[in-house]
């Protein structure tokens, strides 16, 4: 099972700064292995987030994204107690979703 | 309530901007490209990790290690990392982070403590040691080194780190000192702090665990020391060795009063 996210939202006047970091392999599909094989692309293909329940943000992720990455975004009239949930998505069918409220 | 502005940090996006601004020393673009990435230092995923490997019951035994004695007594873990590596009676050895970790792993959770330091770095439950060590030091962030050089071993193990430090063999005739002996020195862009006195805060000894951004993988001290000798060419020192372990004790007394920035982010 894939490993948890951090998730920080933080509450600025009228609107709140997400910071995710992703656990993930992140496998571009360009590298080889000790034995010259091609190593299979696995990389999160579908990133979402939701405030609320009200999805916020979709994204569509290439392998060219980072391992474990790091995505930053600000949601719009965000108040503190508000939840702030992301879901990604990978090329295997993997998936995670971990919420965090707002502060 | 729609998303008006989405700034994705992929990582290697911003070395290039950095480049392209002038008049600024290689030295500073790279300070400036760590602070980018500070924000969102992904050894917060393997502090997670560790947090949660520490209180889960696990190995042939099903216990977890909150019972684990760093060296401030059995399942205190707030400060421990900038008092090792200490001596431990249990043991009658003096042993660092990863080392104890593996004792704590034998006698409380059953796992083989030999085939563990065997398997290779990055593998098996190394990852999961790894992880242990980087949330245990996160959780001394900000503390003072301050090794206890009291009993015996440990004066001993600080004499046998500082000729560690200062031998010269393997193929290119290098000791630790070649690259670490002198002040404003670097290896390509990276500076080379003089460890032969002590560095400063958040520097040598006191950055690791560290998470290294180029090759996205989480490094403990051992590893650290593991590839140190890889590039003097020398053959690799085992996991928790006494050499390793006397190596951390000259670098972390060294070190003394230095602040703990652990875990930290590499290039």
């Amino acid at each position: 099972m894939a490993d948890p996210m951090r998730i920080r939202a933080q509450v600025a006047g009228d609107k709140a700064t997400v910071r995710v970091l992703m656990a993930h392999e992140m496998e571009s599909g360009q590298r080889k292995d000790a034995a010259g094989k091609l190593v299979p692309a696995w990389h999160i293909a579908e990133v979402t987030a939701t405030h609320n329940g009200k999805t916020v943000l979709t994204a569509e992720w290439g392998p060219a994204v980072s391992k474990n990455p790091f995505l930053q975004f600000v949601v719009k009239g965000a108040k503190a107690g508000d939840k702030i949930a992301v879901t990604w998505k990978d090329n295997k069918g993997d998936t995670r979703t971990d919420e965090a409220t707002a502060s | 309530m729609r998303t008006t502005s989405l700034i994705s940090f992929l990582a290697l996006g911003c070395l290039t901007t950095t480049a392209v601004v002038a008049q600024k020393t290689a030295v500073q673009s790279i300070e400036e490209y760590r602070a980018m990435l500070a924000d969102g230092n992904p050894s917060e995923l393997f502090e997670a990790k560790g947090e949660d490997l520490w209180k889960q019951k696990r190995g042939p035994k099903n216990a977890s290690l909150e019972a684990c004695d760093l060296g401030k007594g059995p399942g205190v873990y707030k400060g421990a990392f900038v008092e090792l590596p200490r001596y431990f009676a249990d043991t009658g050895r003096v042993q660092d982070m990863e080392s104890r970790l593996l004792t704590c792993m034998q006698n409380l959770q059953g796992f083989n403590a030999d085939e563990i330091a065997k398997t290779a770095f990055g593998k098996g439950e190394q990852v999961n040691v790894t992880a242990l060590a980087t949330w245990l030091s996160s959780e001394s962030k900000g503390m003072k080194f301050n090794l206890p050089q009291a009993h015996p071993q440990e004066k001993i193990s600080y004499e046998v780190g500082r000729r560690l430090f200062f031998q010269r063999a393997g193929p290119h005739d290098f000791s630790c000192a070649s690259c670490h002996g002198q002040d404003n020195t670097r290896i390509r862009l990276q500076d080379l702090p003089n460890l032969t006195k002590n560095p400063g805060d958040g520097i040598g000894f006191a950055a690791w665990p560290a998470y290294r951004v180029s090759n996205g993988q989480m490094w403990g001290m051992q590893q650290r020391l593991n590839d140190c000798y890889r590039q003097q060419r020398f053959p690799y020192p085992g996991f928790g060795s006494d050499v390793t372990i006397a190596l951390g004790v000259y670098l972390g007394v060294n070190s003394a009063g230095s602040k703990s920035i652990a875990p930290a982010l590499k290039r």
